[in-house]
């Protein structure tokens, strides 16, 4: 029986339903110290004075560092930032000093013994402050506070398009702070050993690029280090780069001469962990009267935070969108980036795809309004179609975009939901009376890459496959499972390939010392690269198999094949052999050889080009959401009833994983719609807890239909594309449709709370703007 | 502070500081590491555990208050090797995904299943309320719950 394809249940569903899931915070080491971190209590300030003189003194504790104890050299993809800050501190999560002791409790009673005097700087905590004239500097040697990342991209004449449009939009829209909120918070386990080698237990998605910028921090080299992920509590693009956390970690642990372990706590990690790159979105978009997008004209305002993460790289993702979802003949785009004394954005799943689709898929309802064209068809017009290439030379191959808008809004339609509806009764009012419910649907789809994402020099992972005397398969793979699937994905992928039973395959990963290289889990891309990579070396070992019982049958490898771990002649079904007795006859005899095999894939694509023009992707993913809201006019309060998703996904290698990526991803794409904010005033984030940082709960989750959308693409392995991303990326501009339909009233910032949905109303209604 | 209660079926005696949460005593001082520590306030459902039968966040709850009750963990709930129904469901469905929230969801289930064994999904959702999932949004884990109320009646 095939197991691609079947809901083949998850590798590590009986250890994590039994609690017996080793999972980082678990990890505990003979003699383990517990690190706490000491912040910032300004958000810009002089560190004028230091003394850690009576924390040292307090029983129990092991060490105190400040930046003194290291080498002071900088993290992050501008080298901006030390791990512990020395000379000012520019955000309040900024680390001044880090303490090691025998309990986390002592830990933290010293942190309060570390005297730190500073002197207060003027702070920047807006784009407008930043880019003032007389601005205080974040960094004395960046000018006007802008960030050294740049962004440029114009393809065709867009004034000229402008010109010639029949209609025009031009909006502002403001996406805000959110965060990963991953169940298990950021932890590090840091243990040198005598011979200077340092092995450390990470919440990274990256481990041989974190493996990399860690030793260039810690100033080692990084043949040193040794790099382990264990089972992590989530991850949603959190750990791609390096954080303060793991290098402070190692330094303890260092100096200490222990092991070290630091493990955020949630207020913690609502403050410290990177956050969704806020953004504030211009953009302008033409069509012609028949219904043809004709440019789009986007200028990105980011604030970038005090310290360069991964956040203003996220116009890569951005512009892709902007140029490439729906056909745009004219485009450009641009963006400014400025530092501030706000906390810094990091990766979080879709990238800054949620921002851009935000804003693209608001300009395209506001277009159909424009031209009283229904919203669904106008997209229908516009779609992209196979064969297709983008404006920056994605190159377009299988492309199901039509489809999916199609099928989720018939779904829709036929299971109730479809005519909009006005004052629906409330439940349980008495009859008679007038309520004001009002019932809206609304669309948007997403464009993202689904076949890799070449954003470094390789976008490779390396895959070795062995069996051994039992017939156990073992698959090791530097990719990353973080919870996604995607180990059991691999595992399908090679039972397939070798024609074994999925049962006897496992999958061994998570460590650079052991696995082969891989670029790590982020841009969608472990199932397609990580799957091809298992592919090919399991054909490989496949191919070794059928040598030997080409011998052991005495039969041509032709006639051969192998089936539920069986190789049979295909002659004489009777010549036959299990695929562990041919392993084990093989290998216990006079020169006796073992089976294993080694591959590595690297996608067929390129890396943009200085004018950001390149095929990064050996696919791209499509996806169309439709959701069905009510609206209470009275309160502004958002009921999302329904959401239809369809997604372009290649192929569904394991049904049950893909539809549930997409229901989180709902989930996920949900909170960012009307819940989710992580309020930041004046550098300060002010609501670092579950209670006030609203994640979607049971209750709170629409019935999502999820539609597989199966184009069966040649690039992918087994015909899949990459979907980890795309449920998150299109579901609040979908609600925000809804939101319009309803009730005519456009809202360009998000979330969708009830203040903001009420305040608009009132507004519409004393303008008369109001359906 | 001398401890006595039972747990997942058998009699436990522990010294314990009374300000020590059930939470740290199951995780430091009993190595059951099961139920996960993801907030501490109570707001996650990561940490539930039964007690008396009852759902409680073990966050929330000082361990000496486990004094002459019987207390079940996920480490508690399958019988050898053989999975409680709630678990094999959970299995079954693919309810998991990166399995952090697992264990407190599969023990607001069970306390469920027990009061309510024939629950509409409304009393499902409603009974995971207080159970936060980053991952799944919630679909197949409020399937898992009714297709174990099935496996349960059978």
């Amino acid at each position: 029986m095939s197991a691609v394809g079947s809901r083949v249940r998850k590798l590590d569903a009986v250890l994590k339903v039994t609690g017996q899931e080793n999972y980082l915070p678990n990890i505990r080491l003979p003699g383990m110290l517990h690190g706490k971190i000491l912040r910032s209590r300004y958000p810009h300030a002089e560190i004028v004075r230091i003394d850690a003189s009576k924390a040292e003194k307090l029983p129990g504790v092991a060490c105190v560092i400040t930046a003194e104890d290291t080498p002071k050299l900088p993290m992050g993809y501008k080298k901006d930032h030390p791990p512990l800050k020395y000379g000012k501190v520019r955000s309040l999560r900024d680390e001044v000093a880090a303490v090691a002791a025998e309990t986390p409790d002592i830990a933290k009673e010293a942190l309060e013994l570390i005297e730190v005097e500073y002197r207060e700087l003027p702070p920047v905590f807006s784009l407008e402050a930043a880019m003032s004239a007389n601005a205080p500097l974040i960094h004395e040697d960046r000018p006007g506070n802008e960030v050294d990342v740049h962004y440029f991209f114009e393809h065709g004449d867009v004034e000229a398009a402008f010109q010639e449009a029949a209609v025009a939009s031009d909006d502002t829209f403001e996406l805000p702070y959110v965060t990963h909120a991953a169940l298990g918070t950021m932890c590090c386990i840091a243990q040198w050993d005598a011979e200077g080698r340092l092995t450390i237990w990470s919440t990274t998605q990256v481990p041989y690029l974190y493996q990399r910028e860690l030793a260039e921090v810690l100033g080692i080299h990084g043949d040193r280090i040794r790099v382990i992920q264990p089972t992590l509590g989530g991850g949603f693009g959190r750990g791609l780069d390096v954080y303060p956390i793991d290098p402070i970690c190692a330094f303890l642990a260092r100096k200490a001469g222990r092991p070290v372990k630091i493990e955020f706590d949630r207020t913690e990690e609502f403050i410290a962990c990177p956050t969704r790159q806020p953004a504030r979105f211009h953009l302008r978009a033409a069509a012609s009267r028949d219904g043809r997008l004709l440019a789009r004209d986007a200028m990105v305002y980011l604030d970038n935070g005090a310290y360069v993460s991964w956040g203003p790289t996220t116009p890569y993702v951005m512009m892709a969108t902007v140029t490439g979802l729906y056909r745009v003949p004219t485009v450009r785009f641009e963006t400014k980036i400025l530092y501030t004394n706000n906390p810094y954005a990091g990766a979080m799943r879709g990238y800054g795809n949620l921002q851009a689709t935000f804003a693209v898929e608001s300009s395209m309802d506001i277009l159909a309004a424009k031209l009283g064209i229904d919203p669904l068809e106008f997209r229908l017009r516009n779609a992209n179609q196979p064969g297709d290439v983008t404006p920056q030379d994605m190159r377009i191959t299988t492309c199901g975009l039509s489809e999916c808008l199609e099928k989720a809004s018939t779904l829709l339609a036929a299971s109730g939901g479809g005519e909009k509806t006005s004052d629906l009764p409330r439940p349980g009012q008495p009859p008679g009376r007038v309520t004001r419910i009002r019932r809206g649907q609304g669309v948007a789809s997403l464009f993202h890459v689904g076949g890799g994402a070449r954003v470094y020099r390789s976008d490779g992972c390396g895959a070795i496959v062995r069996i051994d005397d039992f017939g156990k398969v073992t698959v090791v793979i530097g990719a990353s499972e973080i919870g996604q699937g995607s180990d059991t994905v691999l595992a399908q992928i090679c039972a397939d390939t070798l024609g074994v039973p999925v049962e006897r395959v496992e999958i061994v990963q998570d460590d650079t010392l052991v696995c082969p290289w891989d670029v790590g889990v982020h841009a969608s891309r472990t199932t397609f690269i990580a799957g091809h990579a298992t592919r090919l070396a399991a054909e490989k070992v496949r191919q070794q198999l059928l040598e030997l019982a080409s011998g052991l049958l005495e039969e041509p490898e032709e006639n051969l094949r192998i089936e539920d771990g069986v190789i049979t002649s295909a002659r004489e079904p009777s010549r036959r052999i299990s695929y562990d007795r041919a392993v084990r006859a093989t290998h216990f005899r006079e020169g006796g050889t073992q089976l294993i095999a080694e591959a590595f894939y690297d996608p067929p694509t390129t890396m943009q080009d200085e004018h950001f023009k390149g095929n990064i992707s050996a696919t791209y993913a499509f996806g169309t959401q439709v959701a069905e809201i009510e609206v209470d006019m009275d309160t502004g309060r958002i009921d999302v009833l329904r959401v239809v998703a369809a997604h372009d996904v290649g192929r569904a290698l394991n049904p049950a994983g893909a539809e549930g990526q997409i229901e989180g991803g709902v989930a996920m794409g949900l909170g960012y719609a009307v819940t989710e904010q992580l309020i930041v005033q004046d550098g300060k984030v002010v609501n670092p807890y579950f209670r006030d940082y609203k994640l979607a709960t049971a209750l709170d989750m629409p019935k999502v239909d999820v539609i597989l959308v199966e184009t069966n693409d040649p690039a992918g392995p087994f015909g899949a594309k990459g979907l980890g991303e795309a449920g998150a990326i299109c579901t609040a501009p979908a609600i925000a449709n809804a939101l319009f339909n309803a009730t005519g009233v456009r809202i360009k910032s998000l979330p969708l709370t009830p203040e903001r949905v009420l305040e608009a109303l009132e507004e519409a209604r004393a303008s008369g703007a109001l359906r | 502070m001398r401890l006595s209660f039972r747990l997942n079926g058998r009699n436990v005696e522990h010294d314990v500081p009374v300000n020590r949460t059930l939470l740290d005593f199951l995780r430091d001082d009993l190595d059951l590491l099961g139920a996960n520590k993801a907030c501490e306030s109570g707001d996650c459902g990561c940490c539930i555990v039964l007690r008396d039968g009852a759902p409680v966040c073990s966050c929330l709850m000082l361990a000496v208050d486990a004094a002459g009750r019987e207390v079940t963990t996920i480490e508690g709930l399958a019988n050898g090797d053989e999975l409680h129904p709630v678990q094999r469901a959970f299995v079954e469905r693919w309810a998991i995904q990166c399995g952090f929230c697992t264990p407190g969801m599969v023990m607001s289930a069970v306390a469920l299943l027990a009061a309510n064994p024939h629950p509409t999904e409304g009393d499902v959702r409603e009974a995971l309320a207080g159970n936060l999932c980053r991952c799944t949004g919630y679909a197949k884990i409020v399937e898992a719950v009714q297709y174990a109320a099935e496996l349960l009646s059978a």
